[in-house]
């Protein structure tokens, strides 16, 4: 049913620290080749050699710049995939049963051989975590790698989603996100780790942590009185043509 | 939101269709033997093909008869079993008419309401969208239901009502255009609480995280539908509203009857695909669009 079950005290998810991560797109690409060669239908891409290039993906790394009113810009890498939302409104859209949010851990699935591509699913998602597979015409989205974290024909490392695995930088983060006393939960206390879209209140178990603030560069004064620019004490070539170029008509004063 | 043609005419034409029914239902016209065969007719063709038309938009629908199962929760779900309750109950209804001349007033009432229930639940799919903060307003079930109501009572002949329902509609319409503008910004979701950044600073993306287009830019982003919004609203009005009733203040033939129904579907097929084009999902806010 899509009914939602009652809140699980298991609540598994992501922690993805926006500080670490370098969007260098090794989750995109290892998230696409874990749920194509394995569970469900593969995710098909479209003319993928050709400048129209399409295809589905679980797992998307956006990059924003940040102004702040003061200083440097910031560029942070942000990626992007189902956040496992406690109120999920993927969920309860779904018109056939195909969509639901296991009791046992939270994790919101797609039985492919229920869903009829309705897309309605994906309307609800305010984050963009759903996308309709255009060869298989069946809602594909992140199954947190429910194949490979209980899979015990795996080596005990190999137990987390495909993207945590590969994630070179330490990016990302998988555990149980309903107990207080585990490393992500930890994690989110401790670097204030946020929700996204919370006035949605779809209540997402998928945390992201803030850049840290950067470093405030010291003033650095031992040369500073040697890198004076020399044209401001009133002689030489470089103050000549300064003046002189001012003086063209429409030149800066 | 993607304008899907197949969407625009299931809303346009099965909303006419059961508006139709609805009238039938309720005994403003009663006809008997084959003048109630025709109503009927273009009543279920209206209402069925736009049903039809519907399944075209989905990846499998071979499986559609799953789609009854979640009502307790679906808007979708309860608006396939509304449906096919109406359908039957008011075949009940027609085949009294047709085959007995007799009414059946009680399956009459009971298709009627829920032909109505019908186009409130197809309404409710869209209004219930958080993500559409366009659609989230009581003007979307609203609309729905008067346009089905206006359009229902222009094919069933009935001018007097058709004529009221029509101005009601066209103000309203004009209601939910006005306020509906301001209601992606009244909602508070932008670029800052999508990413979660906004206490850094002023948040532009700067990189989409593939080359190409996606299923979810297809689908939600439609910046080209909306370029002419302000001329199709203008049609909008002029044809599915004001035309419609001047043609049934002008004159009552059938000729002119025929002109008022085909401008007002046209009319609503501009109405449909602007309630499309125009709702901006709020997934748009990842890529730095709407």
């Amino acid at each position: 049913m899509t009914q939602l079950p009652p809140p699980s005290t298991k609540k598994l998810g992501l922690v993805i620290d926006l500080d670490t991560c370098v969007g260098c797109h090794a989750c995109v690409v290892s998230c696409k080749g874990w749920n194509t060669e394995n569970y469900g239908a593969p995710l098909s891409d479209q003319n993928a050699y050709s400048g129209a290039a399409s295809g589905t993906f679980l797992n998307r790394v956006h990059s924003y710049e940040v102004q702040p009113e003061q200083g440097a810009a910031q560029l942070i890498h942000f990626p992007k995939s189902c956040l496992h939302c406690e109120d999920a409104p993927c969920v309860t859209v779904c018109p056939t049963g195909a969509s639901y949010k296991r009791a046992e851990d939270g994790i919101v699935l797609v039985n492919e051989s229920d869903c009829i591509g309705c897309g309605l699913c994906a309307w609800a998602c305010p984050y963009g975590a759903r996308e309709l597979d255009a060869k298989e015409g069946v809602m594909k989205k992140c199954t947190l790698c429910v194949d490979r974290i209980y899979n015990e024909n795996l080596p005990e490392e190999d137990r987390q989603p495909a993207c945590v695995r590969t994630c070179p930088a330490g990016a990302r983060h998988f555990g149980d996100l309903g107990d207080a006393e585990s490393d992500v939960s930890k994690l989110v206390a401790e670097r204030g780790g946020f929700d996204l879209m919370p006035e949605q209140g779809t209540k997402p178990v998928n945390k992201y942590l803030p850049p840290r603030p950067k470093d405030v560069e010291p003033e650095i004064d031992i040369l500073a009185p040697y890198l004076e620019p020399v044209a401001q004490d009133g002689a030489g070539f470089a103050h000549w043509l300064d003046k002189a170029l001012s003086a063209l008509p429409g030149g800066p004063k | 939101m993607h304008p899907a043609p197949s969407v625009i005419i299931f809303n346009t034409f099965s909303g006419l269709g059961f508006g139709l029914l609805f009238w039938l239902g309720m005994g403003v016209l009663v006809p008997t033997g084959w003048a109630a065969f025709i109503w009927f007719a273009i009543a279920y063709i209206f209402a069925v093909g736009g049903l039809i038309a519907s399944t075209f938009h989905l990846g499998h629908p071979e499986r559609a008869i799953k789609a009854f199962s979640q009502w307790k929760t679906s808007w979708l779900s309860r608006e396939g079993v509304c449906a096919v309750f109406a359908l039957i109950t008011m075949a009940i209804y027609g085949a009294g008419l047709v085959f007995a001349g007799t009414r059946l007033g009680f399956f009459g009432v009971i298709g009627g309401l829920a032909s109505l229930g019908v186009v409130f639940t197809t309404s409710m799919i869209y209004a219930q969208m958080k993500t559409v903060p366009r659609w989230r307003h009581w003007t979307t079930p609203a609309m729905y239901l008067i346009l089905s109501l206006s359009g229902g009572a222009l094919l069933a002949g009935q001018i007097k009502i058709a004529a009221v329902l029509l101005i009601i509609g066209g103000v309203l319409q004009m209601f939910a255009w006005g306020t509906g503008d301001r209601r992606f910004v009244e909602a508070g979701t932008d670029m800052e609480s999508a990413t979660g950044l906004g206490h850094i600073g002023k948040v532009r993306a700067f990189e989409p995280p593939h080359t190409g287009t996606n299923y979810l830019m297809r689908e939600f982003i439609h910046v080209v539908g909306r370029k002419h919004a302000g001329q199709l609203r203008i049609i909008t009005i002029g044809l599915a509203f004001v035309l419609p009733v001047a043609l049934l203040l002008l004159a009552s033939n059938h000729l002119i009857a025929a002109l008022a129904v085909i401008s007002h579907i046209a009319g609503v097929l501009a109405l449909r695909w602007l309630f499309f084009a125009q709702a901006e999902h709020v997934v748009g806010l990842y890529y730095g669009k709407r």
